[in-house]
């Protein structure tokens, strides 16, 4: 259960949000809208843990974030503007690296499981930097299918650059991972139908 | 009735502001009173050197402005990391606010040492242990101010401040017992600044006034550019339109 | 499904660092070449009397190797912090202090252990003898990972900062300092015939001081970049 009290985002000059309290129980879709430069990855980042908040308290399971340290850190997949995908290495590779570097179990047979899944299975010699945007962007939702232990997903535009099929398999990985007990906290421009048992909305920017 | 004073009022930069803005005019004066009764002790009292002549009374400024060059890179570095560890903003300032002078005060310490070794040893330059780490300790100031020029957002610039000024505190001595070893091994013992004439009591009170005057004049100095720092990083509150209005 | 060890993700780290610099071989070469530049600049500069050249040339390879050193710095972090990977990292159950020492080590098998191989080369360049040559390798050896790593904490200051490279000279070269006089120091007491072991020791301490620093204040400064 994610507690989020009179939150409040000051980046550089600006204000971007303030007072902003919601809950996140399990089985919870947050939705974060607003136009751009409202604060969504500031807000993102703070759920994470990267930025400090400048007032307010972010608590998991009644804990303060912060305090928890690495802790937190072992319940949560976080997936950025950025794919953080190496040009030089394969799908594979990259794939493989950074789940381990995350801490998450990578078999062979797993990894090879979560690239099919969003269907960049098929360049086992290929470097990244010979695939498409939408591709890579394929490679680094590919962690998601090893994330299941990490309870809160923190998702910023996942769906950018992707194809219809891709689209409906990653709204099937959300689903089935908000059933099993899980939470996703999104943001998009698009709009994307995704059932769970709860659905809450956050509108920055006003 | 007894009242107590809150000290942490004056953490924020408003409150700091109009202290600083009353404080800076007494550390001014006290700095022009021991100036001048340094000078007074050192061109008058301290008598002739017997090895060096009158030359020598240029240690009055280097030796005090080497000291105040070191003591500010640690107070600045003391206050750097208060900021960093406990996410204050006006201690990062003070801190900000400190390094130029630091600066200005290791650059006359190599001034007024290169100007000693002139008539001494006939060098402009003397590669001595004191003046080489004064030269690092320069580049030290240097990087600080860059490194908190470069970045735009000022919360970062604090923090970043406070890790390289945090790492260079740590790497003073380090550095400074470095240089000293390097220059016995290839030197000898002739050429040093460090070797000051044997000191008379009135040699060191000249110096110890001098000191008090450079601390006095860095604190006035200090408390006169944080304030600046401080509306140009409030600018956006309530105070600072105020307080612009009624200068107008 | 029992989770895998702390010491897996540190390896994963290290690993994709030097499959990709293996990768991008260009890279490597380029610090290793200038390094070799640099070095055989001074004779043209200084003119090839022996004796002189003999008693500039510990100091010449190690200047030219601090230099070099200091080249490669740039691309420890920055890679990673532009794609994405660093703040990956920042997120990662593990320490940020030992998967940064990951990559900084990784760096510096790729990039500064090729400088302490080819030295002893240069070293000939300026004739030195083979005790002079072993010397200079031991002080490489125990003075470029300190380098790494007191650079690795100007390299996370001034992620994505401009003025990059020039920056990052001016906040790193001062910390240098006490690494170059002892390096250059043990090649010189050893050609004067003075023992090389109180500097070596001296590189050994100043590492040991690096190694229990310097992770932790590159994390420190890595969190402040990817906020």
């Amino acid at each position: 259960m994610l507690e989020i009290n009179e939150l409040e985002c000051v980046r550089g000059d600006r204000r971007l949000f303030a007072d902003l309290s919601f809950q996140l129980p399990p089985h919870t879709l947050l939705q974060v809208r607003g136009p751009n430069g409202s604060g969504k990855t500031s807000l993102l980042r703070n759920l994470c843990g990267l930025l400090a908040p400048a007032a307010g308290s972010i608590k998991w399971n009644g804990r303060d974030i912060h305090a928890m340290g690495e802790e937190y850190r072992t319940q949560i997949a976080y997936l950025g503007h950025l794919s953080a995908v190496k040009d030089e290495l394969t799908p594979r590779e990259n794939l493989s690296f950074s789940a381990r570097a995350s801490g998450l179990v990578a078999r062979t047979a797993d990894v090879e499981a979560a690239l099919r899944t969003l269907g960049v299975d098929g360049f086992h010699h290929l470097p990244c930097k010979a695939l498409s945007q939408g591709q890579r962007r394929r490679v680094a939702l590919a962690r998601l299918c090893l994330s299941a232990a990490r309870t809160l997903w923190i998702l910023d535009e996942p769906f950018t650059a992707l194809d219809a099929a891709a689209l409906g398999v990653v709204r099937q990985l959300l689903e089935s991972h908000m059933q099993a007990g899980g939470m996703v906290v999104l943001t998009t421009h698009q709009e994307v139908a995704i059932s769970a048992r709860t659905t809450r909305r956050v509108e920055l920017g006003h | 009735m007894i009242t107590h004073t809150n000290w942490f009022k004056y953490s924020s930069p408003a409150t700091f502001y109009q202290l600083a803005g009353k404080l800076t005019p007494w550390f001014f004066a006290a700095a022009i009173l021991f100036t001048i009764a340094g000078i007074y002790v050192s061109f008058f009292v301290a008598p002739t050197d017997a090895q060096q002549g009158e030359a020598y009374r240029i240690i009055f400024i280097h030796v005090p402005a080497a000291w105040m060059s070191m003591f500010i890179y640690i107070v600045m570095a003391c206050w750097s990391g208060i900021g960093l560890a406990f996410n204050t903003r006006l201690s990062s300032m003070v801190a900000s606010a400190l390094a130029p002078t630091g600066a200005l005060m290791t650059f006359i310490a190599l001034w007024t040492g290169s100007l000693w070794g002139k008539p001494m040893w006939g060098t402009w330059w003397v590669w001595d242990a004191r003046l080489t780490s004064e030269l690092i300790l320069l580049f030290l100031y240097f990087g600080f101010m860059s490194l908190q020029a470069a970045i735009d957002d000022p919360r970062r610039a604090d923090k970043a401040g406070a890790v390289i000024a945090l790492v260079g505190v740590i790497n003073v001595p380090i550095i400074y017992f470095s240089v000293k070893w390097w220059n016995t091994l290839h030197q000898g013992a002739s050429v040093s600044l460090t070797r000051s004439p044997s000191m008379a009591a009135t040699m060191l009170i000249g110096m110890l006034l001098m000191a008090l005057a450079f601390w006095m004049y860095s604190i006035g100095a200090m408390l006169m550019r944080v304030r600046c720092i401080i509306l140009e990083r409030e600018r956006n509150a309530a105070w600072v339109k105020s307080v612009q209005g009624d200068e107008r | 499904m029992t989770s895998p060890g702390p010491l897996d993700a540190l390896r994963a780290v290290a690993g994709r660092d030097l499959l990709s610099a293996l990768r991008r071989r260009a890279d490597l070469l380029t610090t290793l070449i200038f390094f070799i530049i640099v070095a055989s600049l001074f004779p043209l500069g200084v003119g090839t009397e022996t004796a002189l050249l003999r008693a500039m040339g510990p100091g010449v390879i190690w200047v030219a190797a601090l230099l070099a050193s200091m080249l490669a710095l740039t691309r420890v972090f920055a890679g990673d912090y532009a794609d994405g990977t660093l703040e990956q990292l920042a997120l990662a159950p593990q320490p940020l202090a030992a998967l940064a020492m990951s990559k900084v080590t990784a760096h510096w098998l790729a990039s500064g252990l090729p400088l302490v191989i080819v030295a002893p080369v240069l070293g000939l360049q300026y004739d030195l003898d083979a005790e002079g040559l072993l010397i200079l390798l031991a002080s490489l050896l125990l003075g470029t990972p300190t380098l790494s790593l007191i650079g690795a904490i100007g390299a996370s200051l001034t992620l994505g900062v401009r003025g990059g490279g020039a920056l990052l000279s001016l906040i790193v070269l001062p910390l240098y300092v006490p690494v170059l006089i002892f390096g250059a120091g043990a090649v010189e007491a050893g050609a004067a015939g003075l023992g090389a072991t109180p500097h070596l020791s001296l590189l050994g301490a100043l590492l040991l001081v690096a190694l229990v620093f310097a992770p932790w204040a590159t994390a420190v400064a890595l969190r402040i970049a990817v906020e």
